[in-house]
């Protein structure tokens, strides 16, 4: 015991220091900073590779050696080519406007349904972590409320709403919420108590805790949720408009299944996939601006 | 400061759990520490003495007993407990917000407490940054910085409200020896040039010693005082004090009291509270 205060012992790296996370992987995640050193090391190609044999195999399954299970798949070719031609053979390419509207109407809806989710499961969320009064009234229905699929909530969507339009976002938002609200509750209940008492020994008053603690403190993982839901979202809409759409990528496959447009089916499909990577970026990139001291802290 | 700072503990009891399993932390407690004294309570592990600081903090009620500050009742069975700026908490794991930089962090009392516009809180802030040698550190967010820096950081917020009552629950125990000794001169300067009531709360009985006016030993729990020494080694203090006899006497009287007492807790199975 007596030696812990002596002078002259070799200095131990401290335990405490905070543990410095890993910087964030993944394509979408190099992007923030070390794009260029991403680009000179080997993964870029690592990366082409994957995918070209990825293509390969494809192609090879569905049209070389016509593989049953693969057979009625399109390959990939011909999909690319439908996909960039001018005078595409089912009415779908780049190059047409329907593309772009189907694109754009679904966009929308996430969008309408996302901020919407994010309007309400946030503050919800928030109080519920802040407040046990309040999580006490809400747990009970939430948690009944939660795990029912999206799917089950179908014909009560289209008899509560007037028109398809409002259905479609009313789903797309369910699918969202929870996520949302989930997460910023966990968020709140992330933070280390001990800066509630510190802010209140410092004289804080409980609007100043909120803003100053309860907001920021729950932020990353608000916009984990938000990444989360975002996903989910794109999820609720393709179900909500193959059953009730008349535009939009999921009516898209859909009617292209049925019209025996396969190709389109494909091109829907990675469309899908490229919007709402698209979309869990953007929302990264707002989250990373607003959450600095995480950034800095990871290094 | 000088400007008061007595804390009087009369009969304090804590039970936790009062319906249920009835722990008793805080067995009819009493201390006085005079203003600007700096006291500093040893005791085993989950004795109490936590418990107290809370109490004296405002963090929670006692069951029985009351608390005063300067003759004013902070809190007594009934009257809930409320924190106060006049009495500045340092937290056993740190807490500095890690959202704000250093400089948010030290300036968050006054504006909190709406002493000071943005400008008069950053100005006093950089200040106090400033005199306490953390000039560099002040755009800095507390994961960028070691924990040693954080601590002093987190000091010089609590000095920013200009306590009256300084309360530190075992601040430096996770710091190596050498980041201790330099946060311990960094402690004893703010003392010396401040002069608050000081409640400091620790395992470690050369800190102890080295720190305070006044050691109080905590029996195990239930808590109350078993021994009190008078510690009159000269201020400012300085490492070598730790080799002369006065201090040796004042560490084996210290050392016999606390062992009798870390035996009994020790058989008793105690754990960490």
């Amino acid at each position: 015991m007596s030696d812990t205060a002596l002078p002259g012992l070799t200095a131990a790296p401290s335990l405490t220091d905070a543990p410095k996370a890993l910087p964030p992987s993944g394509l979408w995640g190099r992007l923030g900073g070390g794009f260029s050193r991403w680009l000179k090391s080997s993964s870029p190609w690592l990366n082409l590779l994957g995918l070209v044999g990825f293509l390969l195999l494809w192609q090879l399954l569905s049209r070389v050696l016509k593989v049953p299970l693969f057979v009625k798949l399109p390959g990939p070719w011909e999909t690319v080519v439908e996909w960039f031609s001018p005078r595409p053979v089912y009415g779908i390419s780049v190059f047409t406007i329907e593309y772009y509207q189907h694109i754009g109407l679904s966009s929308l809806r996430v969008f309408l349904a996302f901020l919407l989710a994010t309007g309400l499961g946030v503050p919800l969320g928030l109080l519920m972590g802040w407040k046990k009064t309040f999580s006490d009234y809400a747990f009970p229905i939430l948690e009944l409320l939660r795990p029912i699929p999206m799917l089950a909530w179908v014909p009560l969507a289209i008899l509560m709403w007037p028109g398809r339009e409002s259905s479609i976002v009313f789903l797309t938002f369910l699918g969202s919420f929870f996520a949302t609200l989930l997460n910023s509750w966990l968020g709140v209940k992330s933070i280390d108590p001990a800066y509630f008492r510190a802010a209140a020994s410092l004289g804080a008053s409980e609007s100043l805790i909120f803003k100053k603690i309860v907001w920021p403190g729950a932020m990353p993982f608000v916009f984990t949720g938000l990444q989360i839901s975002v996903g989910y979202a794109w999820f609720s809409l393709v179900a909500g408009e193959m059953l009730a759409g008349e535009f939009g990528l999921g009516y898209l496959i859909w009617d292209s299944y049925i019209l025996v447009q396969y190709p389109v089916i494909i091109i829907a499909m990675i469309t899908l996939g490229l919007v709402g990577s698209l979309s869990s970026f953007i929302i990264r990139a707002i989250g990373n601006a607003l959450i600095r001291w995480k950034v800095k802290e990871n290094g | 400061m000088g400007n008061g700072g007595s804390i009087s503990v009369k009969e304090a009891t804590k039970v936790y759990d009062p319906d249920g399993a009835k722990v008793l932390a805080l067995d009819r407690c009493s201390l006085e520490i005079g203003p600007g004294e700096f006291s500093v309570v040893v005791g085993p592990s989950g004795c109490g003495k936590t418990t107290l600081l809370n109490a004296i903090a405002g963090f929670h009620e006692l069951t029985a007993g009351e608390i005063l500050l300067d003759g004013q009742t902070l809190s007594s069975p009934g009257k809930p407990a409320k924190p106060g700026s006049d009495r500045i908490v340092v937290f056993q794991n740190g807490a500095l917000f890690p959202w704000m930089t250093i400089l948010e962090n030290v300036a968050f009392g006054p504006l909190a407490q709406k002493k000071m516009t943005v400008p008069e809180a950053r100005e006093k802030a950089l200040k106090t940054l400033e005199t306490m040698g953390l000039t560099l550190i002040a755009q800095d967010y507390p994961g960028q910085i070691s924990s040693g820096m954080r601590r002093r950081a987190e000091i010089a917020r609590a000095m920013m409200c200009e306590p009256k009552v300084l309360l530190l629950d075992e601040p430096f125990r996770a710091l190596d020896a050498l980041t201790k000794i330099v946060a311990h001169q960094f402690l004893m300067e703010v003392y010396d040039a401040q002069k608050p009531t000081v409640f400091f709360i620790t395992h470690d009985l050369d800190e102890a010693i080295f720190l305070a006016s006044k050691v109080y030993v905590m029996t195990t729990r239930p808590a109350s005082i078993k021994k009190i020494l008078d510690v009159t080694l000269p201020r400012p203090r300085d490492y070598r004090l730790l080799a002369s006899l006065e201090y040796q006497r004042l560490k084996a009287e210290c050392q016999d009291a606390v062992r009798e007492e870390a035996l009994k807790a020790f058989s008793a199975g105690e754990r960490e509270m």
